[in-house]
């Protein structure tokens, strides 16, 4: 049997334990230093190990469960909503060797299961017999479901350029140019989008605490309240990822900067886009319920269209056709 | 049509964004109030009654606990009462230095009032900047009076500490300061789109509206009437200096904001006045006698805190204690509207207009 095949998910998951501890650190340095303060700095050599800490700490936690809640569900939506979401990194090509899955239908098989959390989310906020946890869990089944239709509708152009669902072809298919130039209506589109999958600023309702204090984990404690953060996090490491090997061409080098390992290329993009999401939660006031839907239905999804359109038309003309 | 259920949430009095402690029972389907109650008293000290055992000079750091976040105004709420009801003359300079710390610290009450919005709405930094500047304000008090929030600054017949050496100049190059930071968030926040949608064409109501529920201040303002009591029945020294009342149209929590920041505009006019024409020489206190007996009457003051009219009126049997003592605290009667404003709101919306309201517990529970 091929060892890779178990020692490979097990230094993923460190891999991705160690990204969520040192995102967590990052944003909140980031944040510090947007806002005026320093972050984190008083546990181990630069705050390093801040985030660690208070892992610690929450593991040590007591293990409070609301006396009213339906107990075999409140426990069950922690991992629910974590096992989708580290699943999905299987199909993630960080180089053109370092895939654990090379589907053939990679990108459908991520948009498929990362859709699973939704109902973690609304099993976490039903069970948990919390008034502001329903609401925070319906408003998230709601804000996700919506927001997944112009997702899938704004890579459509993707998938018509390459003509494959493959994650390895998508990249390799933008040696030459990558996608953000060709697809920038669905660019903007699936960031947006995307943005609102993660469920951050300007987008974080389901958790919006100066209304609904925590949104749908609002009783969870101790360890089961880190699985949903380690969810989060893993998200935001997964739709960081993807958006990358989508639109900003994956491990390709830009002007032919191939001495440089792809890996590095990756984890610049990377790194790039998960700094503007927090630059977004740094800078921006919450968008209201109502809008957020009227925006999802009435400005992403027809745009999505257009990208689509566009795309199909772009692909007959003569030139242009062979970014396309 | 689907069959829905009303839902009844109890907002408070631990919820984040109250405030403090104000309680709200609201009643809801789906996401839209159906009626919603505010619950008050979680922070009921009895500062009136106890007014009652105290003497002047007692009551004043009672009144910093009113309303905390803009103590300043409500010491000179019952010290200027006395001094009326006593017909005392109080010097040019004490007055100077009560105009400037009433007015920085209506700045440092704006200020406060934007963040905590802005974080209300969910932008999480403009609540930093605008602390990090009212530091400066806290800063000044600290150096003036030794005290960040509980000030008990004033006196009757006067203040209880002169300025420092090069304080006022100090408070000269905080405006300068505070004026280029005007621009900031207005960069920052007033063109924001996000911004103008949570709070355009929210929690309107119309000028009658306002009058019959007896609003004051910004909430009054914003509705079009010009009525700030500093122009209106000029109180200490304010009718020597030129400036503006910001008004809004539509009464609109988007104009509400505009209104407080403009409000920190003319403050910042007024402050500069106030430092150029500061006298250079001069007594910091009346002649005051060591008791202070107040002659038998009774009096009302009405002065322009920054959430509206905060009013004092005292009765006095010739004691050294006040017989009855009132506050007319505003934001216990600016509360009053947010029934009528919320309901067939979306509870998204509660906060929003919650928090437009401006109020402090400590004064509307008293």
């Amino acid at each position: 049997m091929n060892p890779w095949l178990v020692l490979g998910p097990v230094i993923l998951l460190l891999i991705v334990l160690g990204f969520v501890t040192y995102a967590i650190f990052f944003e909140r340095k980031v944040l510090g230093w947007i806002q005026g303060r320093i972050g984190p700095n008083r546990v181990g050599p630069w705050g390093l190990l801040q985030t660690v800490a208070d892992v610690l700490k929450l593991l040590l936690k007591e293990d409070v469960t609301p006396k009213k809640a339906d107990l075999a569900l409140f426990k069950l939506a922690p991992a629910l909503a974590f096992i989708p979401a580290f699943a999905i990194l299987a199909v993630i090509p960080f180089t053109d060797t370092i895939q654990f899955a090379d589907f053939a239908v990679g990108l459908l098989y991520y948009l498929a299961l990362s859709s699973v959390t939704i109902i973690a989310i609304l099993v976490g906020g039903w069970s948990s017999n919390n008034k502001y946890a329903l609401l925070g869990g319906m408003r998230s089944a709601a804000q996700m479901i919506s927001y997944e239709i112009p997702l899938v509708m704004s890579v459509v152009g993707i998938i018509m350029t390459v003509g494959s669902l493959n994650l390895n072809e998508i990249v390799e298919a933008q040696k030459e140019v990558w996608f953000i130039f060709p697809q920038a209506i669905g660019f903007v589109v699936f960031l947006i989008a995307s943005i609102s999958e993660l469920n951050r600023t300007p987008f974080d309702l389901p958790e919006a605490e100066s209304e609904l204090v925590a949104g749908y984990h609002v009783e969870y404690s101790g360890f089961r309240f880190a699985f949903f953060m380690l969810t989060e996090y893993v998200y935001m490491f997964a739709m960081a990822s993807l958006t990358t090997v989508l639109y900003l061409g994956g491990w390709n080098a830009p002007f032919g900067l191939t001495f440089i390992p792809p890996i590095v290329w990756f984890v610049l993009k990377f790194g790039f886009i998960v700094f503007f999401l927090i630059w977004l939660r740094g800078t921006f006031p919450r968008i209201r319920v109502d809008q957020l839907m009227q925006f999802a239905w009435k400005v992403l999804l027809p745009l999505a269209l257009l990208n689509i359109l566009v795309t199909a038309l772009l692909k007959e003309v003569p030139f242009l056709g062979k970014f396309y | 049509m689907l069959r829905t259920e009303e839902m009844l949430l109890n907002v408070g009095p631990q919820h984040p964004s109250t405030h403090g402690v104000l309680r709200l029972v609201v009643k809801i389907d789906g996401e839209a109030i159906v009626d919603a109650e505010p619950v008050i008293g979680y922070l009921h000290r009895g500062t009136e009654k106890l007014a009652e055992d105290l003497n002047y000079t007692q009551i004043i750091p009672y009144t910093d606990r009113l309303d905390y976040v803009s103590a300043m105004t409500n010491n000179y709420a019952i010290v200027h009462a006395t001094e009326q009801l006593m017909g005392l003359e109080v010097p040019e300079r004490a007055e100077f230095l009560r105009v400037i710390v009433m007015e920085l610290n209506r700045i440092a009450s704006h200020l406060v009032w934007m963040g905590t919005y802005l974080l209300d709405i969910g932008a999480l930094s403009p609540f930093l900047y605008a602390f990090r500047d009212r530091e400066q304000i806290l800063d000044l008090f600290n150096e003036l009076c030794g005290a960040r929030l509980t000030y008990n600054y004033m006196r009757v017949g006067g203040v209880k500490w002169d300025a420092p050496p090069g304080w006022i100049d100090k408070v000269g190059s905080f405006v300068e300061y505070m004026q280029k930071q005007m621009v900031e968030y207005h960069g920052l926040i007033s063109g924001n789109e996000i911004f103008k949608q949570r709070t355009k064409g929210i929690g309107v109501y119309d000028r009658k509206m306002a009058l019959d529920y007896g609003l004051s201040g910004a909430n009054l303002r914003v509705t079009g009437v010009d009525w700030d009591l500093r122009k209106k029945q000029p109180y200490s020294i304010y009718d020597r200096f030129t400036f503006n009342v910001p008004v809004g149209k539509t009464g609109d929590l988007y104009e509400k904001y505009m209104c407080r920041m403009n409000e920190v505009v003319e403050s910042l006019n007024i402050l500069q006045q106030a430092v150029n024409a500061f006298p250079a020489e001069g007594k910091i206190m009346g002649k005051v006698p060591r008791v202070l007996r107040v002659p038998e009457g009774e009096v009302y003051v009405g002065i322009e805190s920054p959430r509206g009219e905060l009013g004092c009126h005292i009765v006095s049997k010739g004691k050294d204690k006040p017989w009855r003592l009132k506050f007319r605290r505003p934001s216990f009667y600016n509360l009053q509207i947010l029934p009528e404003l919320l309901r067939g709101q979306n509870i998204s919306n509660l906060v929003a207009i919650l928090g437009g309201i401006d109020i402090v517990l400590g004064e509307v529970d008293g």
